[in-house]
Protein backbone atom coordinates (compact mmCIF):
# COMPACT_ATOMS: atom_id res chain seq x y z
CA UNK A 1 0.00 0.00 0.00
CA UNK A 2 1.31 3.54 -0.80
CA UNK A 3 0.66 5.76 2.25
CA UNK A 4 2.28 9.33 0.59
CA UNK A 5 2.43 11.25 -2.07
CA UNK A 6 4.50 13.80 -3.10
CA UNK A 7 2.92 17.29 -3.62
CA UNK A 8 4.69 17.55 -6.86
CA UNK A 9 2.99 14.44 -8.06
CA UNK A 10 -0.37 16.22 -6.85
CA UNK A 11 0.51 19.07 -9.14
CA UNK A 12 1.17 16.64 -12.26
CA UNK A 13 -1.68 15.09 -11.37
CA UNK A 14 -3.94 18.40 -11.57
CA UNK A 15 -2.65 19.60 -14.19
CA UNK A 16 -3.81 16.85 -16.44
CA UNK A 17 -6.88 17.00 -15.38
CA UNK A 18 -7.22 20.52 -16.19
CA UNK A 19 -6.08 20.06 -19.46
CA UNK A 20 -7.76 16.65 -20.68
CA UNK A 21 -11.13 17.57 -18.81
CA UNK A 22 -11.13 20.94 -17.76
CA UNK A 23 -11.51 20.08 -13.81
CA UNK A 24 -9.31 22.46 -11.47
CA UNK A 25 -8.17 20.67 -8.56
CA UNK A 26 -5.36 23.12 -8.04
CA UNK A 27 -6.77 24.85 -5.18
CA UNK A 28 -8.23 22.20 -3.48
CA UNK A 29 -7.16 21.92 0.04
CA UNK A 30 -3.55 19.65 0.29
CA UNK A 31 -4.52 17.00 3.22
CA UNK A 32 -7.70 16.30 2.06
CA UNK A 33 -6.52 16.00 -1.78
CA UNK A 34 -3.68 13.70 -0.92
CA UNK A 35 -5.82 11.26 1.00
CA UNK A 36 -8.57 10.90 -1.42
CA UNK A 37 -5.69 10.41 -4.46
CA UNK A 38 -4.53 8.14 -1.85
CA UNK A 39 -8.16 6.38 -1.79
CA UNK A 40 -8.91 6.07 -5.47
CA UNK A 41 -5.27 4.26 -5.66
CA UNK A 42 -6.17 1.82 -2.89
CA UNK A 43 -9.27 1.07 -3.97
CA UNK A 44 -8.75 0.28 -7.49
CA UNK A 45 -5.01 -1.52 -6.49
CA UNK A 46 -2.99 1.23 -8.68
CA UNK A 47 0.47 0.95 -8.21
CA UNK A 48 1.73 4.37 -8.09
CA UNK A 49 0.40 8.49 -8.96
CA UNK A 50 1.97 7.94 -11.97
CA UNK A 51 -0.27 5.10 -13.13
CA UNK A 52 -3.10 7.20 -11.73
CA UNK A 53 -1.83 9.98 -14.22
CA UNK A 54 -1.44 7.46 -17.26
CA UNK A 55 -4.91 5.88 -16.33
CA UNK A 56 -6.76 9.20 -16.24
CA UNK A 57 -4.94 10.36 -19.75
CA UNK A 58 -6.22 7.72 -21.73
CA UNK A 59 -9.55 6.60 -20.29
CA UNK A 60 -12.19 9.10 -19.96
CA UNK A 61 -14.67 6.34 -18.37
CA UNK A 62 -11.93 5.71 -15.55
CA UNK A 63 -12.29 9.88 -15.09
CA UNK A 64 -15.34 10.01 -14.37
CA UNK A 65 -14.98 6.97 -11.57
CA UNK A 66 -12.14 9.43 -10.22
CA UNK A 67 -14.14 12.42 -10.33
CA UNK A 68 -16.81 10.48 -8.20
CA UNK A 69 -14.49 9.01 -5.62
CA UNK A 70 -12.60 12.64 -4.81
CA UNK A 71 -15.16 14.80 -3.89
CA UNK A 72 -15.94 13.37 -0.47
CA UNK A 73 -19.55 12.19 -0.70
CA UNK A 74 -20.24 11.79 2.89
CA UNK A 75 -23.39 13.37 4.12
CA UNK A 76 -26.52 12.90 6.51
CA UNK A 77 -29.91 13.91 7.12
CA UNK A 78 -30.77 16.92 9.34
CA UNK A 79 -26.70 17.05 10.29
CA UNK A 80 -26.46 19.57 13.21
CA UNK A 81 -30.36 19.06 14.49
CA UNK A 82 -30.34 22.65 15.82
CA UNK A 83 -29.17 24.41 12.51
CA UNK A 84 -32.76 22.35 11.25
CA UNK A 85 -34.73 23.70 14.05
CA UNK A 86 -33.48 27.45 13.51
CA UNK A 87 -34.78 27.10 9.66
CA UNK A 88 -38.32 25.78 10.62
CA UNK A 89 -38.45 28.31 13.55
CA UNK A 90 -36.87 31.38 12.07
CA UNK A 91 -35.06 31.73 8.57
CA UNK A 92 -38.02 30.12 6.64
CA UNK A 93 -41.31 32.04 8.80
CA UNK A 94 -39.17 35.21 7.82
CA UNK A 95 -38.08 34.68 4.10
CA UNK A 96 -42.18 33.78 4.07
CA UNK A 97 -42.96 36.91 5.71
CA UNK A 98 -41.87 38.89 2.87
CA UNK A 99 -42.22 36.23 -0.35
CA UNK A 100 -45.03 34.14 -1.71
CA UNK A 101 -42.63 31.69 -3.25
CA UNK A 102 -38.84 31.11 -2.59
CA UNK A 103 -35.55 29.70 -4.21
CA UNK A 104 -33.46 27.71 -2.31
CA UNK A 105 -29.77 26.48 -3.74
CA UNK A 106 -28.40 23.34 -1.89
CA UNK A 107 -24.75 23.92 -4.07
CA UNK A 108 -22.93 20.24 -3.37
CA UNK A 109 -25.67 18.35 -2.39
CA UNK A 110 -23.65 14.83 -2.82
CA UNK A 111 -26.19 12.13 -2.65
CA UNK A 112 -28.89 14.27 -1.67
CA UNK A 113 -29.82 13.87 1.92
CA UNK A 114 -29.74 17.25 2.96
CA UNK A 115 -32.37 18.31 -0.18
CA UNK A 116 -34.66 15.55 1.53
CA UNK A 117 -34.08 16.68 4.57
CA UNK A 118 -35.49 20.64 3.69
CA UNK A 119 -38.08 18.75 1.37
CA UNK A 120 -39.37 17.23 4.74
CA UNK A 121 -39.28 20.57 6.72
CA UNK A 122 -41.19 22.46 4.36
CA UNK A 123 -43.62 19.66 3.95
CA UNK A 124 -44.38 19.70 7.58
CA UNK A 125 -44.79 23.24 7.44
CA UNK A 126 -47.29 23.43 5.28
CA UNK A 127 -44.88 25.27 2.64
CA UNK A 128 -43.30 22.50 -0.01
CA UNK A 129 -45.20 23.80 -2.97
CA UNK A 130 -44.23 27.63 -2.37
CA UNK A 131 -40.39 26.55 -3.18
CA UNK A 132 -38.30 25.98 -6.18
CA UNK A 133 -35.11 23.98 -5.06
CA UNK A 134 -32.15 23.58 -7.26
CA UNK A 135 -29.40 20.78 -5.87
CA UNK A 136 -26.07 20.86 -7.78
CA UNK A 137 -22.99 18.87 -7.59
CA UNK A 138 -20.01 18.56 -9.79
CA UNK A 139 -20.36 14.79 -9.66
CA UNK A 140 -22.91 13.42 -11.84
CA UNK A 141 -23.25 9.79 -10.69
CA UNK A 142 -23.79 11.28 -7.04
CA UNK A 143 -26.73 13.68 -8.66
CA UNK A 144 -28.68 10.48 -10.25
CA UNK A 145 -28.06 8.76 -6.37
CA UNK A 146 -29.23 11.94 -5.25
CA UNK A 147 -32.73 11.89 -7.26
CA UNK A 148 -32.95 8.03 -7.22
CA UNK A 149 -33.10 8.82 -3.15
CA UNK A 150 -32.31 5.18 -2.22
CA UNK A 151 -30.29 5.05 1.35
CA UNK A 152 -29.29 1.81 3.03
CA UNK A 153 -31.52 1.47 5.90
CA UNK A 154 -28.81 1.13 8.19
CA UNK A 155 -27.63 4.96 8.04
CA UNK A 156 -31.35 6.21 7.90
CA UNK A 157 -31.88 4.58 11.33
CA UNK A 158 -28.66 4.86 13.02
CA UNK A 159 -27.97 8.33 11.47
CA UNK A 160 -31.06 10.27 9.75
CA UNK A 161 -33.95 9.03 12.40
CA UNK A 162 -31.64 10.41 15.49
CA UNK A 163 -30.83 13.61 14.03
CA UNK A 164 -34.39 13.72 12.58
CA UNK A 165 -35.87 13.09 16.40
CA UNK A 166 -33.70 15.43 18.18
CA UNK A 167 -35.01 18.02 15.58
CA UNK A 168 -38.51 17.41 17.11
CA UNK A 169 -39.91 16.38 13.90
CA UNK A 170 -43.64 16.11 13.85
CA UNK A 171 -43.58 12.62 12.34
CA UNK A 172 -42.03 9.55 11.84
CA UNK A 173 -38.56 9.76 9.06
CA UNK A 174 -39.86 6.08 8.21
CA UNK A 175 -43.27 7.59 6.98
CA UNK A 176 -41.40 9.29 4.05
CA UNK A 177 -39.81 6.34 3.00
CA UNK A 178 -40.52 2.51 1.72
CA UNK A 179 -38.16 -0.30 2.57
CA UNK A 180 -37.17 -1.95 -0.19
CA UNK A 181 -35.16 -5.16 -1.12
CA UNK A 182 -31.28 -5.43 0.28
CA UNK A 183 -31.18 -3.22 3.29
CA UNK A 184 -32.36 -0.09 1.18
CA UNK A 185 -34.78 2.38 1.81
CA UNK A 186 -36.69 4.46 -0.95
CA UNK A 187 -37.57 7.98 -0.37
CA UNK A 188 -41.22 9.00 -1.13
CA UNK A 189 -40.68 10.88 -4.69
CA UNK A 190 -43.24 13.35 -4.06
CA UNK A 191 -41.09 14.92 -1.56
CA UNK A 192 -38.79 16.30 -4.61
CA UNK A 193 -41.17 17.19 -7.22
CA UNK A 194 -39.73 20.82 -6.81
CA UNK A 195 -36.24 19.86 -6.59
CA UNK A 196 -34.16 20.46 -10.19
CA UNK A 197 -30.96 18.10 -9.96
CA UNK A 198 -28.35 20.06 -12.18
CA UNK A 199 -24.18 19.22 -12.64
CA UNK A 200 -22.03 22.31 -11.57
CA UNK A 201 -18.69 22.77 -10.33
CA UNK A 202 -18.52 25.39 -7.82
CA UNK A 203 -14.67 26.05 -8.92
CA UNK A 204 -16.02 27.36 -12.82
CA UNK A 205 -19.45 27.15 -13.45
CA UNK A 206 -20.48 30.66 -11.47
CA UNK A 207 -23.71 32.37 -10.82
CA UNK A 208 -26.80 30.62 -12.81
CA UNK A 209 -29.40 32.23 -10.70
CA UNK A 210 -30.52 34.39 -7.90
CA UNK A 211 -31.63 32.73 -4.42
CA UNK A 212 -33.52 33.45 -1.06
CA UNK A 213 -31.00 31.09 0.38
CA UNK A 214 -28.01 29.51 -0.57
CA UNK A 215 -26.77 26.05 1.57
CA UNK A 216 -23.55 24.97 1.27
CA UNK A 217 -22.30 22.72 4.15
CA UNK A 218 -18.97 21.45 4.54
CA UNK A 219 -18.05 21.57 0.95
CA UNK A 220 -15.72 24.41 1.03
CA UNK A 221 -13.76 22.84 3.37
CA UNK A 222 -12.12 20.62 0.41
CA UNK A 223 -10.91 24.36 -1.18
CA UNK A 224 -7.81 26.12 0.10
CA UNK A 225 -8.60 29.67 1.20
CA UNK A 226 -7.95 31.72 -2.06
CA UNK A 227 -10.57 29.83 -4.31
CA UNK A 228 -13.24 29.98 -1.36
CA UNK A 229 -12.96 33.26 -1.53
CA UNK A 230 -13.82 33.14 -4.92
CA UNK A 231 -16.68 30.66 -4.71
CA UNK A 232 -17.61 33.24 -1.83
CA UNK A 233 -18.03 35.96 -4.03
CA UNK A 234 -19.92 33.50 -6.55
CA UNK A 235 -22.44 32.98 -3.89
CA UNK A 236 -22.89 36.61 -2.78
CA UNK A 237 -23.87 37.45 -6.09
CA UNK A 238 -25.82 34.55 -6.68
CA UNK A 239 -28.28 35.71 -3.54
CA UNK A 240 -31.27 38.61 -3.37
CA UNK A 241 -30.47 41.14 -1.34
CA UNK A 242 -31.63 40.74 2.42
CA UNK A 243 -31.66 36.54 1.59
CA UNK A 244 -29.71 33.74 3.44
CA UNK A 245 -26.56 31.78 3.12
CA UNK A 246 -25.38 28.96 5.60
CA UNK A 247 -22.15 27.27 5.67
CA UNK A 248 -20.93 24.09 8.13
CA UNK A 249 -20.57 24.92 11.96
CA UNK A 250 -16.92 24.92 11.75
CA UNK A 251 -16.57 27.02 8.66
CA UNK A 252 -16.59 31.07 8.54
CA UNK A 253 -16.22 33.65 5.66
CA UNK A 254 -15.25 36.24 7.83
CA UNK A 255 -11.74 36.78 6.43
CA UNK A 256 -13.15 36.83 3.04
CA UNK A 257 -13.82 39.85 0.39
CA UNK A 258 -17.41 39.69 1.28
CA UNK A 259 -17.44 39.82 4.86
CA UNK A 260 -18.55 43.38 4.82
CA UNK A 261 -21.71 42.28 2.93
CA UNK A 262 -23.22 40.10 5.42
CA UNK A 263 -24.26 40.19 8.79
CA UNK A 264 -24.39 37.18 11.61
CA UNK A 265 -27.68 35.97 12.34
CA UNK A 266 -26.52 32.75 13.88
CA UNK A 267 -23.04 32.20 14.90
CA UNK A 268 -23.30 28.61 15.65
CA UNK A 269 -25.32 27.59 12.94
CA UNK A 270 -23.32 29.59 10.52
CA UNK A 271 -25.88 31.57 9.13
CA UNK A 272 -25.16 34.99 7.57
CA UNK A 273 -27.75 37.33 5.60
CA UNK A 274 -26.42 39.20 2.75
CA UNK A 275 -27.05 43.00 3.47
CA UNK A 276 -24.81 44.64 0.55
CA UNK A 277 -24.70 44.28 -2.83
CA UNK B 1 13.15 4.56 28.55
CA UNK B 2 12.83 6.19 31.69
CA UNK B 3 12.18 9.61 31.70
CA UNK B 4 15.08 10.77 33.52
CA UNK B 5 17.54 8.88 31.01
CA UNK B 6 16.27 10.83 28.23
CA UNK B 7 18.92 12.53 26.28
CA UNK B 8 17.10 14.09 23.37
CA UNK B 9 17.01 18.25 22.08
CA UNK B 10 14.09 19.33 23.63
CA UNK B 11 14.42 22.64 22.06
CA UNK B 12 13.87 21.07 18.45
CA UNK B 13 9.70 19.98 19.05
CA UNK B 14 7.67 22.69 17.49
CA UNK B 15 4.15 20.91 18.10
CA UNK B 16 2.48 18.19 20.23
CA UNK B 17 -0.51 15.92 19.37
CA UNK B 18 -2.25 14.41 21.83
CA UNK B 19 -4.56 11.13 20.84
CA UNK B 20 -7.31 9.42 23.28
CA UNK B 21 -10.95 7.56 23.56
CA UNK B 22 -11.77 5.66 26.46
CA UNK B 23 -10.65 6.56 29.43
CA UNK B 24 -8.79 9.49 28.70
CA UNK B 25 -11.04 12.31 29.89
CA UNK B 26 -8.94 12.40 33.41
CA UNK B 27 -5.29 12.24 32.67
CA UNK B 28 -6.53 15.15 29.52
CA UNK B 29 -7.62 17.37 32.29
CA UNK B 30 -4.79 16.44 34.59
CA UNK B 31 -2.45 17.53 31.48
CA UNK B 32 -4.70 20.71 31.19
CA UNK B 33 -4.57 21.47 34.95
CA UNK B 34 -1.15 21.35 35.27
CA UNK B 35 0.53 21.93 32.46
CA UNK B 36 3.04 25.24 32.88
CA UNK B 37 1.14 28.14 31.89
CA UNK B 38 3.92 29.05 29.59
CA UNK B 39 4.09 26.01 27.55
CA UNK B 40 4.31 27.84 24.36
CA UNK B 41 3.90 25.06 21.63
CA UNK B 42 0.20 24.09 19.82
CA UNK B 43 -1.14 21.04 21.06
CA UNK B 44 -3.82 18.93 18.61
CA UNK B 45 -5.70 16.95 20.35
CA UNK B 46 -7.81 14.32 18.74
CA UNK B 47 -10.25 12.57 20.72
CA UNK B 48 -13.11 10.50 20.22
CA UNK B 49 -15.97 12.07 21.67
CA UNK B 50 -20.17 11.85 20.71
CA UNK B 51 -20.79 12.96 17.43
CA UNK B 52 -23.58 14.58 17.55
CA UNK B 53 -22.74 16.82 20.76
CA UNK B 54 -20.98 19.65 19.40
CA UNK B 55 -21.21 22.09 23.16
CA UNK B 56 -20.00 20.30 26.51
CA UNK B 57 -16.87 19.30 25.99
CA UNK B 58 -14.47 21.72 25.66
CA UNK B 59 -16.44 23.77 28.39
CA UNK B 60 -15.94 20.79 30.43
CA UNK B 61 -11.99 20.79 29.75
CA UNK B 62 -11.66 24.36 29.55
CA UNK B 63 -12.50 24.59 33.30
CA UNK B 64 -9.79 23.63 35.18
CA UNK B 65 -7.34 24.17 31.87
CA UNK B 66 -4.62 26.37 32.25
CA UNK B 67 -4.50 27.26 28.40
CA UNK B 68 -6.71 28.55 26.37
CA UNK B 69 -8.66 25.35 24.10
CA UNK B 70 -10.92 26.26 21.21
CA UNK B 71 -11.89 23.82 17.99
CA UNK B 72 -10.79 25.27 15.45
CA UNK B 73 -12.72 26.56 12.23
CA UNK B 74 -11.47 25.04 9.09
CA UNK B 75 -8.56 27.09 7.62
CA UNK B 76 -7.56 28.40 10.94
CA UNK B 77 -4.35 29.91 11.37
CA UNK B 78 -2.28 27.87 14.12
CA UNK B 79 -1.14 29.92 16.95
CA UNK B 80 1.66 29.10 19.28
CA UNK B 81 0.70 28.32 23.03
CA UNK B 82 -2.84 27.31 22.10
CA UNK B 83 -4.83 23.83 22.21
CA UNK B 84 -6.89 22.92 19.47
CA UNK B 85 -9.73 20.08 19.96
CA UNK B 86 -11.12 18.31 16.65
CA UNK B 87 -14.69 19.21 16.62
CA UNK B 88 -17.75 16.84 17.08
CA UNK B 89 -17.95 14.48 13.99
CA UNK B 90 -14.99 16.30 11.83
CA UNK B 91 -11.62 15.32 10.97
CA UNK B 92 -9.37 17.41 11.81
CA UNK B 93 -5.73 18.30 9.49
CA UNK B 94 -2.97 19.93 9.90
CA UNK B 95 -2.04 22.25 7.12
CA UNK B 96 1.20 23.58 5.41
CA UNK B 97 1.28 27.18 5.90
CA UNK B 98 0.68 26.85 9.67
CA UNK B 99 -3.69 26.08 9.21
CA UNK B 100 -5.92 23.73 10.56
CA UNK B 101 -8.51 22.38 7.95
CA UNK B 102 -11.02 20.10 9.07
CA UNK B 103 -12.89 17.40 7.28
CA UNK B 104 -16.46 15.55 7.10
CA UNK B 105 -14.92 12.36 5.10
CA UNK B 106 -15.54 8.91 6.06
CA UNK B 107 -15.26 7.49 9.22
CA UNK B 108 -11.86 6.09 10.01
CA UNK B 109 -11.85 2.83 12.50
CA UNK B 110 -15.14 3.89 12.97
CA UNK B 111 -13.85 7.15 14.18
CA UNK B 112 -14.61 10.88 13.03
CA UNK B 113 -12.28 12.69 14.45
CA UNK B 114 -9.63 10.05 13.82
CA UNK B 115 -6.75 10.43 16.14
CA UNK B 116 -4.69 8.51 12.32
CA UNK B 117 -5.41 11.08 10.70
CA UNK B 118 -4.68 14.15 12.76
CA UNK B 119 -1.00 12.57 13.34
CA UNK B 120 -0.54 11.83 10.01
CA UNK B 121 -0.81 15.30 8.73
CA UNK B 122 0.50 16.77 11.61
CA UNK B 123 3.51 14.62 11.58
CA UNK B 124 3.80 15.44 7.55
CA UNK B 125 4.21 18.99 8.44
CA UNK B 126 6.29 18.82 10.95
CA UNK B 127 8.16 16.48 9.97
CA UNK B 128 10.63 15.17 13.54
CA UNK B 129 9.92 18.49 15.15
CA UNK B 130 6.44 16.55 16.65
CA UNK B 131 5.73 14.96 19.47
CA UNK B 132 3.11 12.18 19.96
CA UNK B 133 1.27 11.39 22.92
CA UNK B 134 -1.39 8.29 22.94
CA UNK B 135 -3.54 7.68 25.68
CA UNK B 136 -6.20 5.36 27.15
CA UNK B 137 -8.68 4.01 24.88
CA UNK B 138 -10.51 1.06 23.36
CA UNK B 139 -9.35 0.86 19.78
CA UNK B 140 -6.47 0.69 17.65
CA UNK B 141 -6.93 3.77 16.69
CA UNK B 142 -3.85 5.97 16.65
CA UNK B 143 -1.43 3.19 16.31
CA UNK B 144 -0.83 4.11 12.29
CA UNK B 145 -0.65 7.16 12.75
CA UNK B 146 1.92 7.18 15.81
CA UNK B 147 4.09 4.85 13.27
CA UNK B 148 4.12 7.58 10.24
CA UNK B 149 4.88 10.03 12.82
CA UNK B 150 7.31 7.99 14.40
CA UNK B 151 9.17 7.05 10.29
CA UNK B 152 8.95 11.12 10.22
CA UNK B 153 11.57 11.29 13.06
CA UNK B 154 8.68 12.81 15.88
CA UNK B 155 9.07 11.45 19.47
CA UNK B 156 6.52 8.45 20.24
CA UNK B 157 4.77 8.69 23.50
CA UNK B 158 2.27 6.64 25.36
CA UNK B 159 0.45 6.22 28.44
CA UNK B 160 1.89 3.50 30.46
CA UNK B 161 -0.39 0.41 29.96
CA UNK B 162 -0.48 -0.68 33.18
CA UNK B 163 -2.35 3.10 34.33
CA UNK B 164 -4.96 3.38 31.47
CA UNK B 165 -8.33 2.58 32.23
CA UNK B 166 -8.90 0.83 28.70
CA UNK B 167 -5.11 -0.22 27.14
CA UNK B 168 -5.94 -1.29 23.67
CA UNK B 169 -5.28 2.15 22.05
CA UNK B 170 -1.81 2.27 23.39
CA UNK B 171 -1.07 -1.48 23.44
CA UNK B 172 -1.65 -1.47 19.46
CA UNK B 173 0.80 1.30 19.02
CA UNK B 174 3.49 -0.28 20.55
CA UNK B 175 2.99 -3.29 19.00
CA UNK B 176 3.29 -1.67 15.33
CA UNK B 177 6.05 1.28 16.45
CA UNK B 178 9.22 1.85 18.35
CA UNK B 179 7.67 3.91 21.25
CA UNK B 180 10.46 6.25 22.39
CA UNK B 181 8.44 7.13 26.49
CA UNK B 182 6.44 4.51 27.91
CA UNK B 183 4.90 7.22 30.54
CA UNK B 184 2.35 7.55 33.53
CA UNK B 185 0.46 10.33 33.92
CA UNK B 186 2.59 12.35 36.48
CA UNK B 187 5.67 11.75 33.85
CA UNK B 188 4.04 12.98 31.03
CA UNK B 189 3.25 16.04 32.65
CA UNK B 190 6.51 16.41 33.97
CA UNK B 191 7.85 15.96 30.59
CA UNK B 192 5.23 18.38 28.69
CA UNK B 193 6.69 20.87 31.65
CA UNK B 194 10.04 20.16 30.89
CA UNK B 195 9.82 21.60 27.51
CA UNK B 196 9.15 25.24 28.58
Amino acid sequence: MIEDIEISELRNLCQIVKEKYNYDFNNYAMSSFKRRVLRVLEIHKISSTLALIEKIKYDAAFFKVFLNEITVNVTEMFRDPSLWRDLRDKILPNLFSTHETIKIWHAGCSSGEEVYSMCILLKEMGLLHKVKIYATDIDEPILAKAKEGKYTIKNMIDVNEKNYIRLGGIQKLSDYYTETSGGFVKMNPSLVENVVYRSHDLVKSGVFNKFDLILCRNVLIYFNQQLQNDVFKMFHESLFNYSYFIIGSKETLIWSDVASKFIIVNSEEKVFKKVKE
Amino acid sequence: MKLDQVSIDKSQYKAVVIGGSAGSFQIITKILSEINPKFDLPIFMALHRLKHVRNGFIEALALKSNKIIAEPEDKEQIKRGMVYLAPANYHMYIELGNKIALSTEEMLNNSRPSIDLTFDTASYVYKNKIIGIILSGANKDGAWGMKKLKERGGLTIIQDPKDCTIDTMPTAALNITKIDLVLNPDNIVKFLNSLV
